[in-house]
């Protein structure tokens, strides 16, 4: 035996110096925006932590959060801004510098704004400053804008707008604390990460709660479900009509709060051929009307009336109307929605539909929360308690991406209000700055626009009805993504995954410049891959373009990166000032409102800039009002940090809420604050202003909040929102299809319209699977993240890929069995519109009829500076491969965006497939296989990473740094090197520069 | 050969994992990775980043799969695996050079990368497999339990946990001492029936196992296994509704 006493390192020294500086800042690995600590060490990053007082992760940190390192060194950053020199696709650039790039897209854009500002499409994908995008977009004044919510989850946000006033994820989230029942539809393994994960670690550490997940793969948060629904893809709707079928039967479902809080006692007019056909009946003044129980009408506006939910009522008019509860009991009654008549499609037995069913109704009326919180509603009649149905929802991708969507989103929100657990205790909660009235906000901008002028409004927004369509005389849409048209009338986010195709189609119009930034739209998020390259390279008879410029700005050498013809270089998340606004997606939680910066923490080793600092100069040089003052000066000299201090959406509201008022007091409204970036840097970079208890539940309908939301600056007024679980907004669009209202729909798309605007939830198989379409392809294809890598922008990471490189196809034992395949065979995955081959892999936990994949994995050759042989491009695949971006063609040949028809929301779900064994010859490599892309301008990737080898134990010769004396030193910092720049926001004081 | 402690403290500095809440993300892993790479065994390295065969040294993996049991249920397992930190290590017993040693204080085994001759006899020895060769550093490693951040004044209170316990986003992983019957690790694991990872190697390890909690599928007794409706048909359900408001 060796003593080794004498050997060992007695004390392994417990307490190195682990960083000479901790900076705060906001996480960019993917969407979530989770709070860190940011541990420094001779200038490099030693260690990111969650942190502990943030409001969105509250100290913890998911594995793509702590694998920022390796983003911040990844090989793949752009380094110096890029003309193209070769043919688009081949990756072969000429470095340029940043003057000339952007002279270069001066001239381009300045040229299209003078002629018609449209002819720039605007597109900006994974962006977290949409509000300072599309404000660009606005000044510039093109109508073509949007980010990347067309093809993400705009269905689920869409639907919750114009249902509850309020979403799932960003905009609500369930009561953790409280819920008994939560039921969790279709999200996909880790939509959004932490708060989901911390909830549910909450959830199922309490003993009284269960867990049902619906979802046809058992991976992700379904592993640790209760129970697990493996539910055929695209069936949720019926899933959860046979609920609502069932509810409605046994009268279990809460009478009281349809009344006061939602629209289901508004009378609907019933007048088949007429205009006025399932609209709500109104008085004079155009208040809707409700009827007594004695069979008065009286406006919705009388405090003391006391609505009716059924019967039918004659009209001063003479025409009839029946309450809208009655409207939508008289469908989901029907036998139609009977477990026993869904169960087969649903792929989930009927006795198990009816057993959920029993267990929402135990635990939302049987087992009531009653809170001792006082509370007053909105017309002034206090409440001694806070009662709450404790049954919660969430929705996600797995809804949402289907050319059903909407309307299953619409009828999980419909099942919430029937049991009465829209933000009450125990249910779903909505967070600020939500609720909303449905539809929330302005409506979109763009019917109108001129050479050298703004729109006269932000370019997204909310329909009303066909008067808010952008669309022209003859009914044609005027957006290049045909959003705000009669095939895509709620396109609420735009329709970013149809631009390339139609830029290149000019069908509406035609396009001068595309212009994208931090969107994969070149490969992992463009459907139909082979032809969206196609129409990137594509060519007129002349030689020159059909899509004539691309401007692409991205922080990574993507496969989109070649092929642009101007690549400008963004900075890293570590390396920016960034805003995380109310005004945009905010990271507010049930308990308050809250906001968060980014602050550069590390300054860029290359000649990159962030993206909005090269927005506002772009401004600048072509002279943007709101970018330049008079004299042509620039309002925001100092880039994006000055902006978001300085910048006035109306008077007194900003970006940023916290710290407004010139002594830093205001909170949501006051005046710019020039030491406001300061405030939140000694924070840790966040805002948040929690709720009273009487201001956290009912936020609908509940005065405390709803005085609050108008102090804030959320809302106009103090009224109610009144939840709609009749849409009398779809019901509109219908009207104008059968031929009512000035305003109507080509004669073409009026049966659409018919069929898809109906003013409750709908359910309709996805539009890949009408007729037999589907008959030769009996397998379902759904992707998904895995949650290492979630919603990750940069997706190549020396970490994360060595969890994930390669990416199989996940099919059921017996349906691998009855193909003859076997667990690690080479398979053809065959859609209608292609193959693509992969490796197969068997599993128990996913529903027969469906086979899935980790999207994103597989990488064309040459791309994020992988080697070529690189799993990711040898053997992961996408199955963007083989799904359309069209739907076939309509008798005449025309064909739809493989979209949701009411929102556009692209329908990546909808795919079907069949499988085949490869033959041997075949086996070993994916295909199709593109040719690899050059990336000569960025350095070698190295061959071995020994990455922190230099940042061990020790002191680093500078003294640690306490986190009470660096918050907030900004000169101090600056004077060190750090990236900091001197003076408030950035902006560069004149006594800055002289102490300079 | 190298001995275990004579004489160990009774402290047991361990991890406990709930396999009812783990949904197998691997942030633990990735965050041990982070801190680690720049710590007591710096670095964790990495070779062929960005080629054919990526492969790291890394202190903590996660195992994913599916298991079904006798009646045919599936379920599918998130199982996080690290160094146990045994009792009875035999990582360190079979170590040639005394590299391999257990703390006394605390029960942290560890490695002394400078007396590490990369004979790879522990990883042989750890039933666990939860040994790391760095065949760059020709060194063995090894989960520390952070001991260079568990101890460590030159950082808040709060942080002084292991990475993968303060990182973990479902709060599957628990840190403290299971020497003392009343910490709240020992405590958690008396409550949820905590068990050691294969015992019949009889290593005692120290970290444990929660695991999974009964699954609430609602099969049982309790709860309604339907609703019962209250007419027979749905023309009957209107007509009752309107019934109740003429009455009223």
């Amino acid at each position: 035996m060796t003593e080794g006493i004498g050997l060992r390192d007695l004390r392994a020294d417990t307490s190195p110096l682990v960083s000479d500086e901790v900076k705060y800042t906001t996480c960019y690995m993917c969407a979530c925006r989770c709070g860190i600590r940011v541990h420094l060490k001779d200038g490099k990053l030693r260690y990111i932590e969650g942190n502990p007082d943030h409001p969105v992760n509250r100290g913890v940190l998911c594995a793509k959060g702590s694998a920022g390192i390796m983003q911040q060194n990844s090989p793949a950053r752009l380094r110096k801004p890029l003309v193209r020199v070769g043919a688009r696709g081949e990756g072969k650039f000429r470095e340029i510098e940043w003057e000339e790039a952007l002279a270069l897209a001066t001239d381009w854009l300045g040229d299209v704004r003078a002629t018609d500002p449209s002819r720039l499409a605007f597109f900006t994908g994974r962006d977290q400053s949409q509000s300072f995008t599309g404000w660009w977009a606005k000044q510039y004044g093109t109508r073509n804008f949007a980010a990347h919510g067309g093809f993400c989850s705009v269905n689920m946000a869409a639907a919750g707008l114009y249902s509850i006033g309020g979403s799932f994820w960003e905009f609500g989230e369930p009561d953790w604390d409280l819920t008994k029942y939560f039921l969790m539809f279709g999200v996909a393994e880790d939509h959004d990460s932490n708060p989901i994960k911390m909830g549910l670690g909450k959830l199922k550490s309490r003993e009284n709660a269960k867990f049902v997940s619906v979802n046809p793969v058992r991976s992700g948060y379904s592993a640790i479900a209760d129970e697990w629904i493996g539910i055929t893809p695209g069936t949720d709707g019926l899933f959860v009509m046979a609920i609502i079928h069932e509810l409605l039967r046994a009268e279990k479902i809460d009478w009281e709060y349809l009344k006061r809080y939602t629209n289901a006692p508004w009378l609907v007019i019933e007048a088949d051929g007429d205009a006025e056909d399932g609209l709500f009946a109104r008085n004079v003044t155009g208040i809707p009307l409700i009827a007594t129980k004695e069979g008065k009408l009286l406006p919705i506006s009388d405090r003391k009336a006391e609505p009716v939910m059924v019967g039918r009522y004659t009209l001063p008019s003479g025409q009839t109307a029946v309450p809208a509860f009655q409207v939508m009991a008289e469908r989901y009654l029907s036998e139609s929605y009977a477990p026993e008549a869904v169960a087969e499609r649903v792929g989930i037995p009927a006795a198990t539909l009816r057993r959920i069913a029993a267990e929402i109704a135990e635990a939302a009326f049987e087992n009531e929360i009653t809170l001792d919180i006082p509370w007053t509603d909105w017309a002034g009649r206090r409440q001694e308690k806070m009662t709450g149905r404790p049954v919660s929802m969430h929705a996600m991708r797995g809804i949402s991406a289907h050319s059903n969507g909407f309307h299953t989103c619409r009828a999980i929100h419909l099942l919430q209000m029937l049991i009465g657990s829209v933000d009450v205790p125990g249910g779903f909660r909505h967070k600020p700055p939500f609720p909303k009235p449905c539809p929330p906000g302005p409506t979109p901008s763009g019917k109108e626009t001129a050479a050298n002028t703004p729109l006269g409004g932000m370019p997204l927004g909310f329909p009303k009805g066909p008067e808010d369509l952008l669309v022209d005389d003859a009914g044609n849409p005027f957006r290049i993504d045909k959003a705000y048209s009669w095939e895509y009338p709620i396109a609420a986010h735009g329709l970013m995954h149809t631009v390339i195709h139609n830029a290149w189609a000019q069908d509406p119009a035609e396009i001068d410049v595309l212009f994208m930034y931090m969107a994969n739209m070149g490969w992992n998020s463009t459907m139909n891959v082979p032809d969206t390259v196609r129409y990137l390279t594509d060519k007129n008879p002349d030689g020159s373009y059909r899509i004539p410029k691309f401007i692409y700005s991205d922080a990574y050498s993507s496969e989109t990166v070649a092929y642009a013809d101007l690549v400008l270089p963004d900075t890293t998340y570590l390396e920016r000032w960034d805003c995380i606004s109310l005004l945009d997606r905010p990271i507010s939680s049930a308990h308050g409102a809250a906001d968060a910066i980014r602050q550069p923490v590390l300054k860029p080793d290359r000649d990159v800039r962030p993206f909005q600092d090269v927005l506002l100069d772009l401004g600048v040089r072509l002279g943007l009002p709101g970018f330049v003052g008079e004299a042509g000066t620039a309002l925001y000299p100092g880039g994006y940090a000055d902006y978001l201090v300085h910048h006035e959406r109306t008077p007194d509201i900003g970006p940023l809420a916290g710290w407004r008022g010139a002594d830093g007091t205001g909170q949501g409204r006051g005046a710019a604050n020039s030491s406001q970036l300061d405030a939140y840097i000694e924070n840790g970079c966040f805002w948040e202003k929690k709720f009273t208890p009487e201001q956290s539940y009912y936020k609908f309908a509940n005065k405390a909040y709803l005085e609050e939301a108008v102090r804030m600056g959320w809302l106009a007024m103090p009224g109610p929102v009144v939840m709609e679980i009749y849409s009398e907004t779809l019901q509109k669009f219908r009207l104008a299809a059968r031929g009512h209202g000035a305003l109507q729909p080509p004669d073409h798309l009026r049966a659409r319209i018919e069929q898809y605007f109906d003013p409750l939830p709908l359910w309709y198989p996805a539009l890949l699977e009408q007729g037999d379409a589907a008959a030769d392809y009996p397998l379902h294809a759904l992707t998904q993240r895995p949650m290492h890598m979630y919603h990750s922008w940069g997706s190549q990471n020396a970490w994360l890929r060595q969890i994930t490189a390669r990416n199989p196809l996940f099919i059921h034992a017996e349906t691998a069995a009855a193909a003859g395949v076997e667990d690690g065979d080479w398979i053809w995955v065959i859609s209608p519109h292609g193959r693509v081959k992969a490796e197969a892999k068997l599993m128990q936990g996913v529903n027969p009829h469906t086979v899935w994949t980790w999207n994103a994995i597989g990488k064309r050759k040459g791309a994020w500076n992988l080697k070529e042989d690189a799993p990711e491009a040898t053997n992961g695949f996408l199955v963007n491969q083989i799904m359309a971006e069209l739907l076939p063609p309509r008798a005449d040949g025309y064909r739809y965006s493989n979209s949701d028809p009411v929102t556009g929301q692209a329908a990546w779900y909808d795919l079907r497939v069949r499988i085949e064994k490869c033959s041997a010859q075949e086996a070993g490599e994916t295909a199709p296989m593109f040719k690899p892309q050059g990336n000569d301008y960025l350095l070698p990737a190295p061959d071995i990473l020994r990455y922190g080898e230099s940042l061990k134990g020790g002191t680093s010769g500078r003294a640690p740094v306490q986190e009470k004396d660096w918050i907030g030193n900004r000169k101090e910092l600056s004077a060190k090197g750090t990236g900091i720049r001197p003076g408030h926001g950035n902006r560069i004081d004149k006594k800055d520069e002289e102490d300079n | 050969m190298t001995s275990l402690p004579k004489q160990p403290s009774g402290k047991k500095l361990g991890l406990v994992i709930d396999l009812d809440i783990c949904v197998g993300c691997h942030a633990c892993a990735v965050n041990c990775k982070e801190w680690n790479t720049g710590g007591h065994s710096a670095p964790l390295t990495d070779t062929d980043p960005y080629g054919a065969a990526p492969s790291g040294v890394w202190f903590n993996r996660i195992h994913s799969f599916e298991v079904t049991n006798e009646q045919g249920a599936g379920r599918t397992v998130n199982f996080p695996k690290s160094c146990l930190h045994c009792e009875e290590a035999p990582c360190v017993t079979v170590c040639p050079t005394g590299a391999s040693y257990k703390r006394e204080e605390d029960g942290i085994v560890l490695v002394n990368a400078d007396h590490c001759i990369g004979c790879k006899l522990c990883s042989w020895a750890c039933p666990y497999g939860a040994r790391e060769y760095d065949a760059d550093a020709g060194v063995m490693k090894k989960c520390t339990l952070c001991v260079d951040k568990i101890y460590n004044p030159n950082l808040p209170e709060e942080s002084r946990v292991p990475a993968c316990v303060s990182t973990c986003p479902t709060g599957a992983r628990s840190f403290g001492d299971l020497g003392d019957p009343d910490s709240d690790v020992s405590r958690l694991v008396a409550s949820r029936g905590g068990f050691d990872l294969m015992p019949e190697q009889e290593c005692r390890p120290t970290n444990k196992y929660l695991p999974p909690r009964p699954k609430k599928t609602g099969d049982g007794a309790a709860p309604a296994q339907a609703l019962t409706p209250v007419t027979d048909s749905s023309a009957g359900l209107l007509a009752r509704w309107v019934d109740r408001i003429l009455s009223a």
